[in-house]
């Protein structure tokens, strides 16, 4: 997709006016918080396995290049094979010469973030081959023809209303003349159509949550079965996934799948887990005759051993999207690009570059709950800071942004001056404030004081308090 | 160069000096091991507790079980679901199921083998189940046809209570000592279900719109 991350500033402003985006995200944040709470309050051990979750990922980037030989040496000996793939383009070709290997017309995709990365649907579409999104949210936004608004809601930000209005639109051609208005007929309704797509289909694509070394096995993690009907209906399962998906072991991969859903959706387990390794087996009746696993770097192997490295430890749960102030009022959309949210910030710099997404990285209050709540332990406001650094750096900010930084460092690095001035701008502003303790303008700071009052420091100084012996 | 000699040239580059004899052989090490990380005590209890803590959890996530003394009493439960969900009394069996006796019912039209669109209803059997989790651990073979846990509306799983293990670890090494990992391994925790909608939860997305589990007490 072309990224509009630039744009950042007047996509907020459009997202902040759109009274359906927020209903939406009002809905975000009331059910995941809590069903995530309640699901990591049950399980005493959470904590622990977190620890185990973060040791597993650390160890296997310290050892990324042996850890993929041997899954790729355990794909080939099942049958199978691996493709590497260095860039968005690499992995769009190998998957387009696979296609047409297979003879394919149409495939059926289940949810993926790199199939969305590399932007395979247009470049599909383009060279006559149709992809069918079936996870129900991927395939609303299908015929919407949007981005992903949250890494597991894809269409999140849709209401009732508006996928009756794009199932009216788009299943005419079907025979469907009714508009449903109810979710469950909705449901039923995409169910009917995609269920002929998936039989036709040549070739099936998925994503995968995590890579085996150990057995060469790739796994994904659905709740509505759609990836498992993709995979095992047509001739060719191709699997597309980034490099750091791998772990070692099928225990380690159990480790990180008792978070995972814990995180996303407070459910102990997906209602499906699969793991997928090689094409059907001899005497097997059913199954796919080829399987292929599309490796995409993208420029991960550069992040490790860097500031970013972390983010590679990253299991797309979304916890990070659904904990966020700023997510919660923007929602997806706004970011610009492919993924949203905190790891978004941190993620897209690396992808789309720094000069293009620096307003990312600066949307965020340091509040520290992505953090708090990642099930990996990624420092994400850290890395925030570390982008925010490197757009400062080139400048790539305002120019009164930077003056006002210099500025305020000039003073930073004088106490005692800092001190005294700041004990008269707290007189000063306290008195600018009477009567209301507040006030509705004020020099250089209209950004803030355009849809709100600023409030008139009350008391002396946080040094002079501290000083006195206060501790707020 | 190729793209894979690319790849993996910038990972060793990115990572840096490294000894890369003790590398290989800590990551043979840790291959071979299968050594567990922290599992969750809850569900390494007795095997009654695990079979009450199988069924409660799976029966919360929307899935049905009934219990039945032998397997011969298997068919005339699958029948009794049919009844009770007014479905035709046609099933499409698995091999692994084909043999408990579906002679016993002879309203009930059986067929063995892979289902096709039309199909109402596939009877299954489980590799095992998860109690920790509430989870059917189904795996594909030439007596277990994959599509047969996806295509039908309806999923009928027959287990056996001796089954039953804790946790996936368990699981795991029972799958290691039968020769390893098959082409599919599905744990399977409820009917097919969707939020996709306004966060609402509905059943039947894609597979299975019920699940329903005959227990076997042997």
């Amino acid at each position: 997709m072309r990224a509009t991350s630039h744009l950042f500033k007047d996509n907020v402003a459009k997202a902040l006016a759109d009274a359906d985006l927020q209903t939406a995200l009002y809905r975000v944040d009331k059910n995941f918080t809590a069903r995530r709470t309640a699901a990591v309050t049950a399980l005493p051990e959470f904590e622990a396995l977190r620890d185990d979750a973060v040791r597993i990922k650390d160890h296997t980037l310290a050892y990324l290049d042996l850890y993929l030989e041997t899954f790729e040496r355990n794909v080939t000996a099942q049958g199978g094979q691996v493709h590497w793939a260095e860039t968005p383009d690499d992995a769009r070709r190998i998957i387009l010469d696979l296609c047409q290997a297979a003879g394919a017309r149409t495939v059926t995709k289940g949810k993926s973030m790199i199939a969305e990365e590399v932007a395979l649907n247009p470049f599909l579409e383009a060279n006559g081959i149709t992809p069918v999104e079936t996870d129900l949210g991927e395939y609303i936004i299908q015929l919407a023809d949007e981005p992903p608004s949250h890494i597991i809601g894809p269409a999140i930000h849709k209401t009732k209303e508006q996928v009756s209005d794009l199932f009216h639109e788009h299943h005419r051609q079907f025979g469907k003349t009714q508009r449903l208005t109810e979710g469950g007929d909705l449901v039923a309704e995409a169910r009917e159509i995609l269920r002929p797509r998936y039989l036709a289909a040549d070739v099936g694509i998925t994503g995968a949550n995590f890579l085996i070394a150990e057995t060469g096995t790739s796994v994904i993690v659905t709740n509505e079965g759609n990836g498992d009907l993709t995979q095992q209906l047509p001739k060719t399962h191709i699997v597309v996934a980034s490099l750091e998906k791998v772990v070692p072991t099928l225990e380690d991969a159990s480790t990180i799948l008792r978070v995972l859903a814990r995180s996303a959706t407070g459910q102990q387990m997906s209602v499906y887990t699969t793991f997928s390794t090689g094409p059907r087996r001899p005497g097997d009746p059913d199954g796919p005759d080829a399987y292929h696993v599309v490796l995409l770097d993208n420029g991960r192997s550069k992040l490790l051993g860097s500031d970013f490295q972390d983010i590679l430890r990253c299991i797309r749960c979304g916890a990070c999207f659904n904990h966020c102030p700023v997510y919660a009022s923007i929602g997806g959309h706004a970011y610009g690009w492919v993924y949203s949210g905190p790891m978004g910030a941190v993620l897209t710099p690396a992808m789309i570059g720094i000069e293009a997404s620096h307003h990312l990285p600066s949307a965020t209050p340091f509040c520290g709950r992505c953090e708090a709540v990642c099930p990996m332990r990624i420092p994400l406001p850290k890395m925030m800071r570390h982008w925010r650094e490197q757009a400062f750096d080139k400048k790539l900010d305002t120019v009164r942004q930077r003056w006002a930084l210099k500025v305020w460092a000039w003073f930073a690095k004088r106490p005692r001056l800092y001190r005294r001035i700041t004990r008269l701008a707290v007189r000063y502003l306290a008195w600018r404030g009477r009567p209301r303790g507040r006030m509705s303008d004020l020099p250089l700071t209209d950004g803030w004081t355009a849809s709100r009052d600023m409030p008139a420091p009350q008391g002396s100084t946080f040094m002079d308090q501290w000083q006195t012996g206060r501790r707020p | 160069m190729s793209a894979r000699a690319a790849v993996l040239g910038r990972i060793r580059a990115s990572l840096g000096e490294r000894d890369e004899e003790a590398a290989r052989e800590a990551v043979a090490r840790r291959l071979a091991a299968h050594a567990r990380n922290v599992v969750p005590t809850r569900a390494q209890v007795d095997r009654d507790t695990q079979v009450g803590m199988f069924v409660d959890q799976i029966t919360a996530t929307h899935a049905t079980v009934a219990q039945v003394a032998e397997e011969n009493a298997v068919p005339a439960a699958v029948s009794a679901f049919l009844a009770q969900h007014n479905l035709p009394a046609e099933a499409v069996l698995a091999p692994d199921v084909a043999n408990l006796g579906w002679d016993s019912q002879p309203l009930l039209q059986t067929r063995t083998g892979v289902p096709v669109e039309a199909d109402q209803v596939g009877v299954t059997a489980a590799f095992a189940a998860i109690a920790e989790s509430g989870t059917l651990m189904l795996t594909s073979g030439a007596g277990s046809p994959i599509t047969l846990n996806l295509l039908p509306d309806n999923h009928v799983v027959v287990l056996r209570r001796s089954q039953i293990t804790g946790t996936l670890e368990d699981a795991w090494d029972a799958l290691r000592a039968e020769g390893g990992m098959p082409r599919t391994a599905m744990f399977v925790s409820g009917p097919s279900s969707t939020a996709d909608i306004e966060l609402t939860l509905y059943l039947g997305a894609h597979g299975p719109r019920r699940l329903h589990i005959v227990l076997i007490e042997d």
